[in-house]
């Protein structure tokens, strides 16, 4: 079942045309990997999932909804389903990581404290940072940073996680906690896209490979189907784009 | 041309955002705890600031007048002056002014730090409201505190005078009190408390408008800070003249 689409997604800023007719679907339970250079929109076209950004023209339908046309407080509750992990993690820097898990029990249940402090506990062992629940995120490390926020995007049980590049800049045992961390989240039936240039990361969690290029989606096909491409720039962009030039 | 065409679009910016505060002031969730952390984020910090501006505004007025009308015998009226003008004028201009500077460019860095950082965009993608969340909370505490700390100023300005007026004129203190609150009237403290709300209103508008209008990383910050003072300051003055008319006209008639 088809949990999300996009279809014919326009975007520019000012004269800058970045999407030009954008068409995918996600089904339920699937990860996609979502690849493209830099600069190409991956992270324009996620934040227009939520409504972060405004797409210029195009539908975006959530289980058979259209949520593309919807004003930014009917978006808050939807933002609960759909979750956004930053590029950069963006975690409160005047609360500690505990607050920062905790911000959208605090705003979306009516848990008490000590349900809420449970649940922080539970994801925090999930992502490895039990150890960390006090500090704040000036003193965490890049890695930690994103991992913080990862299972602050996680908190709500969302059912479509939009992962934007949650691996780049990291070390491998960082990288290799999160991809561990999406499997999990994975494994519960969740869906997700998976913006990254990191390929190999990439093999790892998705079903399904897709090709930002010039605005459209140029490649859209399975692990199977992306490995044994013909095409040259999927060529090439499966040979050159691996981790150590990810970064942001 | 150019510039009265973006300066009226900006107008009208900051015009929306205004009324887009104004309409969530209304609906829930309302953050109590936040506000509270505002005023007293806002006020307690501000409070030693206001009183000290205020008793040394006082203790000055009350040496220029006293010397100044002592040459034609009007040193009894010194009383009179000092507290009419702290309350209608001094206080209001001068606490809202500080304010400007302390609460105007503290409010519109924090915002804009967050805004570079993706912080704004993470209340948002969090499914909750930087309008709500950051700016309400703001804004009330603002207006809410900036009266309160310009009439706490005018007090402490007026006891000030009391006490210059005693030590360098002999002027007994119950003398002095009697003439103050012989002359003060309602609508002194009433106008000096309306202008310094939409003074406050003005303040924290346009600081929560450029935070969330900052681009430009660090640098854009710094931008951000110091337009809010200068134009929050300009404005604060350019609409005092006509706040003081509409009061004079509309009170003391
Ligand atoms: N708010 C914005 N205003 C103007 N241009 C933007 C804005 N956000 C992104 N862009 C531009 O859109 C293009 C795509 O950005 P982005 O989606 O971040 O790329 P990436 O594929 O690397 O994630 C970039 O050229 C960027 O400069
Ligand atoms: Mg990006």
């Amino acid at each position: 079942m088809k949990i999300l689409e996009l279809k014919n997604i326009h975007k520019s800023f000012g004269e800058k045309k970045i999407h030009q007719g954008v068409n995918f679907y996600l089904e339920q339970g699937e990860t996609i990997a979502l690849l493209g250079h830099s600069g190409t929109g991956k992270s324009v076209l996620l934040r227009s999932i939520i409504g972060l950004e405004q797409i210029d023209q195009g539908e975006v339908i959530f289980r058979q909804q259209r949520i593309d046309q919807l004003d930014e407080e009917s978006y808050y509750p939807l933002r609960t389903k759909i979750s956004y992990s930053f590029q950069n993690a963006a975690l409160f820097d005047s609360l500690s990581v505990f607050e920062n898990i905790a911000y959208p029990l605090f705003e979306h249940t009516k848990l008490n404290e000590t349900q809420i402090n449970q649940k922080v506990e539970d994801v925090l062992k999930i992502v490895n940072m039990s150890q960390a629940k006090f500090l704040m995120p000036s003193d965490l490390s890049g890695g930690m940073q994103k991992r913080v926020g990862l299972a602050r995007s996680m908190i709500l049980n969302p059912e479509i996680l939009l992962y934007d590049e949650p691996t780049a800049g990291l070390d491998p045992v960082n990288t290799d906690m999160v991809i561990d961390i999406m499997n999990e989240f994975k494994a519960r039936g969740f869906s997700g896209i998976f913006v990254t240039h990191d390929i190999p990361a990439a093999k790892r969690v998705c079903d399904r490979f897709l090709l930002l290029r010039d605005g459209k989606i140029y490649f859209n096909g399975t692990l199977e189907e992306f490995n044994h491409s013909n095409d040259p720039f999927v060529l090439t962009f499966g040979s050159t784009h691996r981790s150590r030039h990810d970064v942001p | 041309m150019k510039d009265l065409k973006a300066g009226l679009i900006l107008t009208g910016d900051i015009l929306d955002f205004t009324k887009d505060v104004f309409t969530r002031l209304f609906s829930k969730p309302f953050y109590w705890g936040r506000l509270f952390d505002q005023i007293i984020q806002l006020g307690l910090g501000s409070l030693s600031i206001s009183i000290v501006i205020g008793f040394i505004t006082g203790l000055v007025m009350t040496l220029q007048f006293g010397y100044g009308l002592a040459k034609f015998g009007g040193t009894l009226y010194v009383p009179a002056i000092v507290s009419v003008s702290l309350l209608r004028e001094l206080a209001p201009i001068f606490t809202s002014l500080l304010i400007a500077g302390r609460v105007g460019s503290g409010i519109s860095a924090e915002i804009g730090a967050m805004n570079v950082t993706g912080q704004i965009d993470a209340i948002r993608a969090l499914g909750t409201s930087p309008v709500r969340v950051l700016v309400i909370p703001r804004v009330l505490a603002t207006v809410l505190t900036l009266p309160l700390l310009a009439t706490l100023a005018s007090f402490t300005g007026i006891i000030g005078g009391m006490l210059i007026s005693y030590i360098e004129f002999g002027m007994p203190a119950g003398f002095y009190a009697n003439k103050v609150l012989s002359t003060i009237v309602f609508a002194d403290i009433f106008g000096s408390i309306f202008k310094c709300a939409f003074f406050g209103l003005v303040i924290s508008i346009l600081a929560c408008y450029r935070g969330f209008h900052t681009k430009e990383g660090t640098r854009g910050v710094g931008n951000a800070t110091t337009w809010v003072v200068v134009r929050s300051s300009i404005i604060i003055l350019i609409s005092d003249f006509f706040l003081s008319k509409i009061i004079l006209v509309g009170f003391y008639q």
